[in-house]
This record gives structure tokens, C-alpha cells and sequence, in this order.
């Protein structure tokens, strides 16, 4: 197991590393500017990919919380911390190159779109989640209520979703421009997103991973201190 | 599941401190968000199904707070969970009680919302009342979940909204929604699509709450 490890480290590492710096290189030298929305149309690529991996984040927090609170066992809490930090990490990104894009394109930094909307709430409710586990008490407590929030996020965002939409849809939307609503006409402009999109994913399995490590790390450390600690009881005063 | 309820009720009627709390803040929420619009404007009209269920929620988390403090002290979550009765038994009485202490200061509080916001007294309420019980009865079956999670965390009072608030965002939407056209005077087929969200937001979460709750209370 620990070889498998080493082999994750030296093979996934250097891919992502890669894979972001063609992804870079794509963005910026390779692909034609859009015609009509011009150079900022490019921040699309990484701002899809980064929303898509944050929905992959949030789906692996649920698969993982309802996971640990069937079987119990710390390798499915780790996992739904980690992905739930990554995910969080990538939602800001879309938070922030969203908007960055909608000022030239719509006009405003902000709309209430559905789509914007359930973002922003995704956002919250993770928020809450990483919250929760740092005011929980001891032991699998945190991680049980965690579990139990990652669950019902997870189902309570197709609702959000739905009543979102209908919310904005029967009062008309001042700007209804679709998102890349263009078309990735271009062939270049549909290689360079899925290099984006793998490049992503690359880093996303790898900083998950990382921060898998570490929790892992961190429980054998916690373990061993509490092992310690039972042999000399004395020092435990 | 009955006599789970009973208690609650019975201790509730003793003191009428969760019901006179829920109460007074729906009232302040009412008075401070008049402040909020001119009552000159226009906009009064159009605020008002809002102001009604923020009023609704924040008097509702306070409620919900309460509802598992009670059970703290003394160790009587304890004592409930030696019961011989199922957790999700426990959850469901749990869930009927906070949501009939919620609509029974809701009776209170929807007259002095018509009578600070200067609404017609008969139109629509029918249709109001039923997007409250709809509304109340999802934010019962996810808030009283969270209520038990939160009491058993360090930060308790600020951890119960932080959860709660954007979870029954499709229950507000929805509930200010049909609470202005209810106001409006539509008929109730116009809202449908909205009623039957906050039922399956209702069904959905009622299910949810009944099947996790054993690992809410777990020690």
C-alpha cells in the first residue's frame, strides 16, 4: 500500500502540474478569441470545468457521507472532508470568475439567475458544512453531523434548483443571455475545453488526494498520541 | 409517539415560554422590517408577503433552538432515548411538536402582519395559511434534524441558522410566492406548481429527517 502511495504522488502530481500548464498554454496562446464577447470569452474555460468539478465534489461528499454512516469506517469521512474543502475551494473560483466575465458580457457583476443562485447557495450550505466540523464535539460526533448535512444538501439541491428557476422564470429575467450561448464553433475551441476539463479533473483527484493524505496523516498521529497517552497514564493529568 | 408529544405540549402549556418567545420575536421582526419600507410607498404591498415569512423563519429558529435546549438540561435526551420506541418515532414527535408551536403562533401573528401592513382582512387567506402549514411543516422536518445536531455543537445559537437558512430556501421562495398571490386574490390552481413543491419538499425531508435521526442523537 505505502508503494501505491509513492506511485500516486509521483504520477498524479507532475500530470495535473502538466495538464494545467497545457491548459494555460491553450488558453491563452492557442485558442481564437470569441467573435463576439472577444477576450474575455477565455475565462469560460476554466470556469466551466471548475463548476462541473465542484458538482463532482459535492456528488462525492454525499456518496462518501452516506457511505460513512453506513459502514462507520474513517477512510469515508476523510474522503467527504477532503472533496467537501476541495469543492469549496473550486465553487469560490466559480463564484469569482463568474462574475468577472458577466460585467463586460451582461452588464452587472451579479444576476439572480437560477443557475447563479443555486451556486451561491451550494456555496452556503458547504460553507455551513466545513463549519460544522470545526464546532463539533470530539470523536465521530463532527463527523456523523457532518455526514447527516452532507446527505441532505445533496438532496435538498434539486429543490433549490427547481424552485430557483421557476422563481426567476415567472417574473422575465432583465438579461437572458444564455451562458456561451456563441457555440463552440470553433474545433480549437472545443480541444482547448476538454483539456480544460481533464486538466481540472487531474488537479482535482490530485488535491483531494493530498488532503486525503493528510487527514489520514493526521488520524494515525491522533491514534498513536492516544496510544501513548493510555500506556502512561499517569502523565495523562 | 402520542405521549412523546403530549409532553412536549404539556410542558409547553405549563410555562408558555417557547410559544410567548416565538411570538414576540415574529412581532419585532414585523415592526423592525415596517421600518424597513416607507409605509407611503408602494412597495409596502409588495414587501409584505417577504417580511411575513422572515418573520416566519427567525422566530421559527428561535423556536427550534429552544426545542432541544429543554432536552439538554437535566439529561433528558437521555431519558428519551431509553425509550422503547424507535428514534425516528422520537424525530416525528419531535417534528409535529415544533411544527403545531409554530402554527399556533403563526394564528397570532398573520392578523398583526394584516394589520401593520394595512391588507385586505378576508382576501386569500385561506391559500395563506395553507402555504404557512405547507411551509412551517418542511421547516419543521429539516430544522428539527439540525435542531439536534447544532445543540451538541460548541456554537449552538449561530450554528442552527447557518444550517437551517439556506436549506429551506425553495420553502421561502415558494412561501412568499404564494403568499403574495394568495394576497393578490388569485385563485389557488394559480399556484399550484409552488404548493406542490413545498409538499415534496415536505414528504422528501420528513423521510430524510426520519431515517438520519438516529445518528443525530447517537452518543
Amino acid at each position: 500500500m505505502p508503494n501505491n502511495r509513492r506511485l500516486i504522488d509521483v504520477v498524479l502530481a507532475p500530470l495535473a502540474g502538466l495538464g494545467m500548464l497545457v491548459a494555460i498554454y491553450m488558453v491563452f496562446m492557442y485558442v481564437p478569441s470569441d467573435k463576439v464577447q472577444g477576450v474575455v470569452q477565455r475565462i469560460f474555460y476554466f470556469h466551466v470545468p471548475l463548476a462541473i468539478m465542484t458538482f463532482l465534489a459535492f456528488g462525492v461528499v454525499a456518496v462518501a457521507s452516506g457511505m460513512f454512516l453506513w459502514r462507520g469506517t474513517r477512510f469515508w469521512d476523510r474522503l467527504a472532508h477532503s472533496a467537501a474543502e476541495v469543492g469549496m475551494l473550486f465553487c469560490t473560483l466559480v463564484l469569482i470568475t463568474g462574475p468577472i466575465w458577466a460585467k463586460p458580457i451582461w452588464g452587472t457583476w451579479w444576476t439572480w439567475d437560477a443557475r447563479l443562485t443555486t451556486t451561491l447557495i451550494l456555496w452556503l450550505i458547504y460553507a455551513a458544512y466545513l463549519m460544522m466540523r470545526t464546532v463539533s464535539g470530539p470523536g465521530d460526533q463532527g463527523a456523523r453531523y457532518a455526514a447527516i448535512l452532507g446527505i441532505v444538501g445533496a438532496v435538498d439541491i434539486p429543490i433549490i434548483n427547481r424552485s430557483v428557476y421557476w422563481w426567476r422564470t415567472i417574473h422575465p429575467a432583465v438579461l437572458i443571455t444564455r451562458e456561451g450561448g456563441s457555440g463552440l464553433a470553433d474545433p480549437r475551441m472545443q480541444a482547448t475545453l476538454g483539456i480544460c476539463f481533464l486538466a481540472f479533473f487531474l488537479l482535482f483527484a490530485w488535491l483531494v488526494w493530498v488532503r486525503n493524505e493528510n487527514a489520514r496523516l493526521h488520524d494515525a498521529v491522533e491514534e498513536l498520541r492516544q496510544h501513548v497517552l493510555m500506556g502512561h497514564g499517569d502523565l495523562q493529568a | 409517539m402520542l405521549a412523546l408529544i403530549r409532553k412536549d405540549m404539556q410542558i409547553e402549556f405549563r410555562t408558555k415560554e417557547t410559544l410567548a418567545s416565538l411570538l414576540l420575536l415574529g412581532l419585532l421582526t414585523l415592526v423592525v422590517l415596517s421600518f424597513a419600507f416607507d409605509p407611503a410607498s408602494e412597495l409596502r404591498t409588495e414587501a409584505a408577503p417577504g417580511a411575513l415569512w422572515v418573520a416566519v423563519i427567525f422566530a421559527g429558529v428561535l423556536g427550534l433552538n429552544r426545542s432541544f435546549l429543554a432536552e439538554r438540561e437535566n439529561e433528558c435526551l437521555q431519558g428519551l432515548l431509553l425509550c422503547p420506541v424507535d428514534r425516528g418515532t422520537i424525530y416525528l414527535a419531535k417534528t409535529v411538536g415544533n411544527f403545531v408551536f409554530m402554527m399556533v403562533a403563526q394564528v397570532f401573528i398573520v392578523p398583526i402582519f394584516v394589520f401593520f401592513f394595512n391588507l385586505p382582512m378576508t382576501v386569500g387567506m385561506g391559500g395563506v395559511f395553507l402555504s404557512l402549514a405547507l411551509g412551517v411543516l418542511g421547516f419543521a422536518a429539516v430544522g428539527t434534524l439540525f435542531a439536534a445536531v447544532a445543540v451538541r455543537t460548541r456554537a449552538r445559537e449561530v450554528m442552527l441558522p447557518l444550517l437551517l437558512l439556506p436549506l429551506v430556501v425553495p420553502i421561502f421562495i415558494a412561501g412568499v410566492k404564494v403568499t403574495g398571490r394568495m394576497l393578490a386574490g388569485k385563485p389557488l390552481a394559480d399556484v399550484a406548481p409552488w404548493l406542490n413543491l413545498m409538499l415534496g419538499f415536505d414528504v422528501i425531508f420528513l423521510v430524510v429527517g426520519w431515517l438520519v435521526f438516529e445518528y443525530a442523537v447517537e452518543e
